[in-house]
This record gives structure tokens, C-alpha cells and sequence, in this order.
């Protein structure tokens, strides 16, 4: 398996280094389960998984960190399965992530050029943050090189680049301000990186993501903004809790009010869930706590191509949801989605369009036990806004 | 003599960059420089006043929910609303819950490894370690068998060959000085912490959804319900979780975080008398207790403390606050030598360094992506410590009584508060302070729950056209960092400007028109560097503060460069 998945050999499995501290069997089952869950993968898969994680070696992992808020470096900390500390000492080796290394100036970029030397081809970089493209890159520096300088470096060797969080995934909020910040796959050519969308990124979901890539030695089914299907596949306002309010017609109408209270949709205060691919309803956040919508506000739509120039302003209501009982269309969603800035719109709309179409397809197994989608529909991939985000695929 | 450079500075949030010049055997002089920007200029301009936050929030996922609560509190200002109590509870709920997640991840994630080598792990006796643990704490992961086991954790990772993050720091060198036992004690509850964290912000969820970046504030109050009769909202369930939470928060703080920053610090006294800095201490004050405005019932006191002179609290005069950058990547339409107000506040990006990839940083003229925040023209520190020090000097009994009483266990005097470690002693003496605090505030929820009063959020000013046609609103809150302003002018219903001053700006922020250095750069200045080549002392001072970079350089300001030629006029 090790082969397979181009890690390198060395000691120490992770069923090894768990037992050698005394975890029990029975709870890296449980993890090997609640990992096959987040997969959306069927309950027989749990032993594939567990066979390929009890003789898998711990992968090399490099983090880098941008134009970021550290909000995805949080959100890795607040993992439940695996726990953190388990991640980062039993089942990766962690040598570059400068928010929690120990190592810093010097020591620290001699573990970054260790990695990227003796390692070539063999490591997962993760992204955080947005890459300045503008003014020669000299509005991110680290060790007085360019972000962009770094990155290219980086992520051209590694084995698997995943971009968590909607920065490192097409510029985010930074896209919007002058300094020319893009998503790594599309500052830097030829790399096809896994899409962690969201603002942040879940952590649950960046966890099955590599157990799967660990596991079946590919990265699981993506999307066409190379978001794995697993967890982008399906509308938010398909799978919320408040959805039945929404066909009988109980709205929030107020803040505040007895709708509120009583926990009705959220449609009406601006709420985003009707166009938005995220499976925040169903692995929530803080080891299952809550979600936004369970807290009262609605969603604004941190999942979604460009959010914060297309979802904004939040509070303004989706206009053309089909009300009562009449269950929404992809088309009607995604031409309301647009909003703001005219140039972009009617690219976007037709680019989320496209991909609810695109997420009518049904995933399925493959007899090599990779995640494969059914023929698409009707791509429509110039359609697909932000245009050179990566389409994901590594290997 | 030596140019010393560290960059990146890690363990922290964002991207630093110190330059010291190290002449025998300790830093002469220092430079400290952000080295990121992300210019969100002209982006809230235009933008709904009431989802500023949303936007605002993005400033910091390390200092989560602090921009969200700056940014309403701007807003409720300039529209003249003050939210319901309940909404303020459940704020300072959400602050309380951060400012103690957030201090313990601080000093065992981000500060601790620079006093504890994890290698001496491997060394240390595991029944001394439990001795040892014991002695100064009833928690009950004590046991000889329980430090063996961390110990092989240790081992087996230092044997795979694969050290994952704690791979090539300063292990081994003269500067630390822990037995091994108290180097395995430390790094058990390092591990420790990390689980713990995770845990207990789930009282972010429960309230706001989410963690980082909670989503539940509205202008006017919060969007989450509080009715004892209703599933889906703050109900007496969701009271039950945060009522198992809070002792959690409490017994690791009192039984673990507070009692190892004191075994820590004693082996570490000298640090007691290093990285000052200038001795001046700004806390704008904050969590409510009664009116949003009535600063008299914060939890924090606002006050100033000028040249370490306890006797005296100063008033705040938020008019004297301004940002200089005659150091710093930026212009003023009024030219390089001006201070400006925030209301009236300029971003106007223009670099100036070397071109990279460079060695050095031209330290003469600009160097840094900071501005220079300035009270009154004085450099000012901010954070736990400059708070603590105004509590003190204010005669709030709680804190004067939590610093004299840990004082008189270390044997140091008040003027020891005055230093590195004194940042370290504060950030953990106000976590036990906060304690109290998110017990009483968790009741006072129940209670008006329990009483019928259900009020989360004040919807009078909802919509805009019950706004008047101009406003302004200054949204001061104190961060765990240290003190946070939102300035906001509203005018037809939009942002027409917007301006933070954040805590790592006043620390972390570079020299000023009149050469005055920054509390960071003030701070290095006598630090005693044993080996250059291996800064681990500079790394204890800038780590004192909990520099967060992405919140120092200007990341949301509305005004622009076009937008100021208009307005300079």
C-alpha cells in the first residue's frame, strides 16, 4: 500500500504508534467508521480502510500559510476524529506548519527544503491562504521570498496539494482587494489541488479526505471546482433540519421573533442555504456541536464559488425560490445566486447552474474501490467560475 | 556583533519578521516587521453596515469572534442601539470562552516549547514526574504510569526519525533550564491542552454555531434564541452543556494552565527583569456588565498606566488615538511625518523594501506592513498585562488580590509585572479571573430565561430607513490580545468609512515620525542572546505578547486611495 500511495517507507505504522500509547483497537475502529461515514462511503468499506491505515507509514505533510486568518489552521486544531494531538504525532508527520512548529526562521525553512529535497513527489502540501500575484509578490514574504515563489516551489513536488479553506482555494475575500490574491491552483500552473471550500474548511471533511487518499491511493470524487463530492455534493437546503418549515411556509420574518424561537427557516433573513454545496448540516462543527443555522442566523453561503461577491449582501433575501411544498430547481437557485458585481454574474450564474446540474450525478465504487462518478450530464466547464481553479485529481 | 534575523517568527498567527543587532551577548537594537498584507480596501466600502462583521470576522481566525463583536458594537453605536442583556450575555459569554481557549493554546502551543525542551522528556524519571506534579496540583493525570506512557509517546515519535512539529527546534541549547522532569510534565500537559481546547469551545457552537468564526451576531443583539420551551434554540438542554463546559475550563486552568506557568517561571527568574519594554499600558476596557457605554461596569477597566507608575489609572481619551507610517509600506495624502485619527484613517499601500528574495530589510527607511498606532503621541502596550495593570491600579479587588497573592509566591515585586514572564503571569491570572465571570454570566442567562425575559436582539434599527442620514460609531472591545476599535461612519445607509486599530498593531507596529520604536522593538533591546545563530531568547519575548499578524496590518479598512483624494480636500 505504501508503494502504491508513493509514501515512503520507515517505521512505525499508525496502528503501531497507537498501541505503543495505548489506544485502544476498538477506538481506531471507531475512527475508521466515523471516517467511512464522512465518506459517504457504505459501512463495508470500514475494513478497507482500517487494513490500509493498520500498513500505512505516516506521510510527510508541509502546511503553508499565506494571505490567511489562521481560521483553517483553527479549524484542523479543532478536529474530533482523529484528535489533534493524534494527528499531528501518530498519523502525520508534521515538519513545516508555522503557526504550531517548533522550529522557526532559520531551523524552520531547513525543514521546509528538507521535505521538498529528500522528499520529492512523496509529501502532501496543504495551502492556507491566498497567494498575492500583483507587484512581483511583495505583499506575502516569508524568509524574504515571495509567497508565490514558495508555493510554486512546494507544491510542484508534492505528491497531493489540498487547498483548505475558500483563500487558498480562489482568493477568497483577498481576491477582492488589490494585491492580486488567487487560490493556489490557479496562481500556480499545472497543479490540480483538492478544494477544502469553506470559510473554513471543515476539518472533519479534510481528515476523510486524506484517510481516503491514504486508503485507495486516489483522491475521492470531485467536482468540477475539484471540491470532493463527498462533501460538496449537495445542497445545504436539502439536507436542513429547517427544511420542512420551509415547504409548509413557516418563516422567520423578524429577528427575533416567535418564528425565530421556534426555529423556523431562515430563507426570508437572507439565507444562503438554497445555493450552497456543504455537508455543514450533516458533520456540523466542534465534534457535531451545532451548525450556523442552529444557532439562528442563516447561511451565508462560505461554500460556494467567489462567495463573498456573489452571496453578499447577506441579508438580502434569494429572490425566485419556489415557495411552499414545491421543491426547488437547480436553474431557479442558480440564477438567483447572482448578485453584486455585474461582470461576474452572468458568468456565475450559468457556472452554478452547471454545477448543480453537475451534482445530479450519483457517485458509486468502482471494483478497485475508488469513488467514481457516473458520465456527466452536460458540462458545461467554460461555464465554471473561478475559471482556473484546479479540477482536482493527483495522481 | 550581529545582524540576527528571524523569519519566519513561528508559533504565532500570521508572518513576522525580527531583525536584531546583537552586540555582546544581547540585542542592541531591533526591528520588527509584518510581512503581509491583504488590502481589503474598498471592499466594505459601499457594503450593508450590518453584515460589516461577517467581513470583519475574517480578519483573524486565531482571534476569532473579536472583529464580529468590535464590528456590531461600531455599528449599534453609531445607530444608537443597546442591545438587549441577554444578547450582552451571551457575548461575553462567547469573549469569556475565547480569552480562555485562547490563553491556554498560547502558552502550551505557541510560547511554552520556548521553555521546554521537549528532548529532556526522554531523560526525565516518570515517579519524580508524578512527585513533581503532585507537589503542585490535585489533577489527577499524575501517576508514575501516566508520565511512563507520555514519555514512550515521546520516544516513539523521536524514534520513527519523523519528529512531525516539533522537528529541528532549539533542543538542547544552554537556555533552557527545566529538570527533565518538569520537560515531560510540560509536554503531557501540552498534549493535554489540545484535546482540552477542542472540547471546550464547544461552547462556541452551542452559541454561535460554530468555531472558528462563529455566526450568530446581528446589529442589534445576537441571532440565537433564548426560550426555555423551544428545541432549537438556547433552552435549558443547551444551558446543561454549557453548565458541564464551564467547570472544565475551570479545572484545567486552575489545576493545570496557572499552577505550570508558575513552576515554569521559577526556574526562569530572570526573565522577571527582562523585555519591558516602555512601560506605558493602554486598555480601552470591555465585556459589559450594564450599558454598552457605561464603562463603569466593564469587566475590564478602560484606564491608562504611563512609565510603570501603578498610582495612577489614567482616563482614555479615544480622540488621542492615531496611526503614523513613516515607517511602515504606506502614504498619507498628508504627507510621510502625519498621524491620523481612524475615523480619518488613509490606506494607501506602497512598498518600499527590497525586492525579493532579500536578506535584509532596509531598517533606515520603511520596513514594515504595520502602521504605528500612538496614544497621544506615546507608544503604547496593550494586551493582558496592559489590562491587568489598569485592573490593578483601578483597585479591582479580584485582580489585586490574584497578582499580590502570586507576588508573594514567586517572591518578586510588583515591578516584576513589568517584563516577559509578566505578560505570561497576566495572560494566566486573567483566565482565572474570567472564571468567575462566565459563571455569573451563564446564571444571569438562566435566570432571565427562567424569569420570561427572552429579548436577544433590538430589531428598532433593523431596517435602514429608520437609520438618520449620517453616523459614526467607534466599537471598542477588549481582545485577548488586548485592546480592539472598529471606527465606522455611516452615511445613506452605507459604509462610507471603516478603520480597525488592533492589539498586535500597538505591539507588534514599527517606529514612528519621531523614531519612537514599537513595544515589540522597545522590548528586545537588552535581551541577552547566547548563541545567534539560535535566537531562542528573542523568541520569549516577542512570544510574551501572542503576536497575531493577520489582525495587526490593515486587512479591512474602506478607505482607499481614490476615496482619499476626494476626502483630503
Amino acid at each position: 500500500m505504501a508503494d502504491d500511495t508513493g509514501f515512503p517507507g520507515g517505521a512505525g505504522t499508525l496502528v503501531e504508534a497507537l498501541a505503543s500509547r495505548g489506544v485502544s483497537r476498538r477506538r481506531f475502529l471507531q475512527f475508521c467508521s466515523s471516517m467511512t461515514a464522512a465518506l459517504a462511503l457504505p459501512a463495508s468499506y470500514t475494513p478497507r480502510i482500517v487494513q490500509a491505515l493498520e500498513t500505512q507509514v505516516k506521510p510527510t505533510v508541509v502546511w503553508l500559510e499565506f494571505q490567511d486568518c489562521a481560521g483553517n489552521t483553527e479549524s484542523l486544531l479543532r478536529s474530533p476524529h482523529p484528535d489533534v494531538a493524534q494527528l499531528v504525532l501518530e498519523i502525520l508527520s508534521l515538519p513545516y506548519h508555522e503557526t504550531i512548529m517548533a522550529a522557526a526562521g532559520t531551523q524552520a525553512e531547513a525543514n521546509l527544503d528538507d521535505v521538498v529535497r529528500n522528499l520529492a513527489g512523496k509529501y502532501v502540501a496543504i495551502v492556507e491562504g491566498s497567494i498575492p500575484t500583483a507587484d512581483g509578490g511583495i505583499y506575502c514574504t516569508i524568509g524574504g521570498r515571495t509567497a508565490l515563489d514558495i508555493a510554486t516551489q512546494v507544491t510542484k513536488s508534492a505528491a497531493l496539494v489540498i487547498a483548505v479553506g475558500d483563500c487558498a482555494w480562489d482568493g477568497g475575500f483577498v481576491s477582492l482587494g488589490p494585491t492580486g490574491g488567487k487560490g493556489v491552483g490557479q496562481a500556480v500552473s499545472g497543479i490540480s489541488p483538492i478544494n477544502m471550500a469553506g470559510c473554513p474548511h471543515n476539518s472533519v471533511n479534510l481528515a476523510a479526505t486524506i484517510v481516503h487518499y491514504l486508503t485507495f491511493g486516489a483522491a475521492p470524487a470531485l467536482d468540477q471546482f475539484g471540491r470532493p463530492l463527498f462533501a460538496y455534493g449537495h445542497l445545504i437546503h436539502d439536507q436542513c433540519e429547517r427544511r420542512s418549515h420551509f415547504d409548509a411556509g413557516r418563516f422567520v420574518e423578524r429577528w427575533g421573533d416567535q418564528g425565530a424561537l421556534s426555529g423556523w427557516c431562515l430563507y426570508k433573513m437572507g439565507c444562503k442555504g438554497p445555493a450552497t454545496n456543504y455537508n455543514c448540516s450533516i458533520v456540523r462543527w466542534n465534534d457535531g456541536t451545532n451548525w450556523p443555522i442552529g444557532a439562528g442566523h442563516g447561511c451565508v453561503g462560505c461554500a460556494s464559488p467567489q462567495f463573498w461577491a456573489q452571496m453578499s449582501p447577506f441579508y438580502g433575501r434569494l429572490p425566485n425560490v419556489e415557495m411552499i411544498g414545491v421543491d426547488t430547481t437547480a436553474q431557479t437557485i442558480g440564477l438567483v445566486a447572482v448578485g453584486g458585481v455585474a461582470a461576474l454574474t452572468a458568468v456565475h450564474g450559468v457556472g452554478v447552474i452547471a454545477r448543480m446540474q453537475r451534482n445530479k450525478r450519483k457517485a458509486g465504487v468502482a471494483p478497485d474501490g475508488t469513488v467514481v462518478l457516473e458520465p456527466p450530464a452536460g458540462p458545461d466547464a467554460s461555464a465554471e467560475t473561478p475559471g482556473d481553479a484546479g479540477t482536482g485529481g493527483t495522481n | 556583533m550581529a545582524k540576527v534575523v528571524v523569519d519566519p517568527v513561528t508559533r504565532i498567527e500570521g508572518h513576522l519578521r525580527i531583525e536584531a543587532q546583537v552586540d555582546g551577548g544581547a540585542v542592541t537594537d531591533a526591528w520588527s516587521s509584518g510581512t503581509m498584507f491583504r488590502g481589503m480596501e474598498l471592499i466594505l466600502q459601499d457594503k450593508d453596515p450590518r453584515e460589516a462583521w461577517i467581513w470583519a470576522q475574517r480578519i483573524c481566525g486565531v482571534c476569532t469572534t473579536v472583529h464580529a463583536q468590535a464590528s456590531v458594537v461600531a455599528v449599534e453605536e453609531a445607530l444608537g442601539i443597546d442591545p438587549p442583556p441577554n444578547a450582552k450575555l451571551i457575548r461575553n459569554l462567547i469573549s469569556g470562552a475565547q480569552y480562555i481557549q485562547d490563553h491556554v493554546i498560547h502558552f502550551y502551543h505557541l510560547h511554552a516549547l520556548d521553555w521546554v525542551d521537549v528532548t529532556g522528556c526522554l531523560t526525565a524519571d516518570p515517579a519524580k514526574t508524578a512527585a513533581l506534579a503532585q507537589s503542585i496540583s490535585p489533577w489527577p493525570l499524575s501517576s508514575t504510569a501516566y508520565f511512563t506512557e507520555v514519555q514512550a509517546r515521546v520516544k516513539a515519535l523521536v524514534d520513527s526519525g519523523q519528529l512531525s512539529i516539533f522537528t529541528n527546534g532549539y533542543w538542547g541549547h544552554p537556555a533552557y533550564k527545566l529538570p527533565p522532569e518538569a520537560d515531560l510534565m510540560a509536554v503531557a500537559h501540552y498534549i493535554e491542552a489540545l484535546s482540552w481546547q477542542r472540547d471546550v469551545i464547544r461552547l462556541h457552537a452551542v452559541l454561535g454555531g460554530k468555531n472558528p468564526h462563529p455566526q450568530t451576531y446581528l446589529v442589534g443583539g445576537m441571532a440565537t434564541g433564548v426560550d426555555p420551551n423551544s428545541p432549537n434554540v438556547v433552552n435549558p438542554v443547551r444551558l446543561d452543556l454549557m453548565a458541564e463546559i464551564l467547570p472544565k475550563m475551570r479545572k484545567f486552568v486552575e489545576e493545570v494552565y496557572i499552577p505550570d506557568v508558575k513552576a515554569i517561571a521559577s526556574f526562569y527568574p530572570e526573565w522577571f527583569a527582562l523585555g519591558a519594554g516602555h512601560r506605558n499600558y493602554l486598555a480601552y476596557g470591555g465585556l459589559p456588565n450594564g450599558a454598552q457605554t457605561d464603562t463603569a461596569l466593564y469587566t475590564f477597566p478602560r484606564g491608562i498606566i504611563l512609565d510603570g507608575d501603578l498610582s495612577t489609572v489614567h482616563e482614555v481619551d479615544p480622540t488621542k488615538i492615531t496611526e503614523a507610517i513613516a515607517r511602515s509600506y504606506y502614504t498619507y495624502p498628508s504627507g510621510q511625518d502625519a498621524a491620523l485619527h481612524p475615523y480619518d484613517g488613509v490606506t494607501n499601500p506602497k512598498y518600499t523594501g527590497p525586492t525579493p528574495p532579500y536578506q535584509e530589510l532596509s531598517t533606515d527607511g520603511q520596513y514594515s506592513w504595520l502602521k504605528a498606532p500612538r496614544y497621544d503621541g506615546k507608544v503604547m502596550e496593550v494586551g493582558p498585562l496592559a489590562r491587568m495593570l489598569v485592573a490593578y491600579g483601578a483597585g479591582n479587588e479580584q485582580v489585586r488580590a490574584l497578582v499580590d497573592s502570586t507576588l508573594a509566591e514567586l517572591k518578586a515585586p510588583a515591578t516584576a509585572l513589568f517584563s516577559t514572564l509578566g505578560r505570561v503571569a497576566a495572560r494566566a491570572l486573567e483566565s482565572a479571573y474570567l472564571l468567575d465571570w462566565m459563571d455569573t454570566w451563564l446564571n444571569d442567562l438562566a435566570k432571565n430565561m427562567n424569569g420570561g425575559d427572552l429579548r436577544t436582539v433590538d430589531t428598532s434599527r433593523w431596517d435602514p430607513s429608520t437609520w438618520p442620514a449620517e453616523a459614526q460609531g467607534w466599537g471598542s472591545h477588549e481582545a485577548p490580545r488586548g485592546s480592539l476599535g472598529h471606527w465606522v461612519k455611516i452615511k445613506d445607509q452605507k459604509i462610507a468609512n471603516y478603520q480597525a486599530v488592533v492589539p498586535s498593531t500597538w505591539n507588534a507596529g514599527p517606529r514612528d515620525q519621531n523614531g519612537q520604536t514599537g513595544p515589540y522593538e522597545a522590548s528586545l533591546i537588552g535581551t541577552p542572546v547566547a548563541i545567534p545563530e539560535q535566537p531562542l531568547e528573542i523568541l520569549r519575548t516577542v512570544h510574551s505578547f501572542d503576536p497575531c499578524l493577520a489582525c495587526a496590518v490593515h486587512v479591512v479598512d474602506a478607505t482607499g486611495a481614490e476615496k482619499v483624494r476626494v476626502e483630503v480636500l
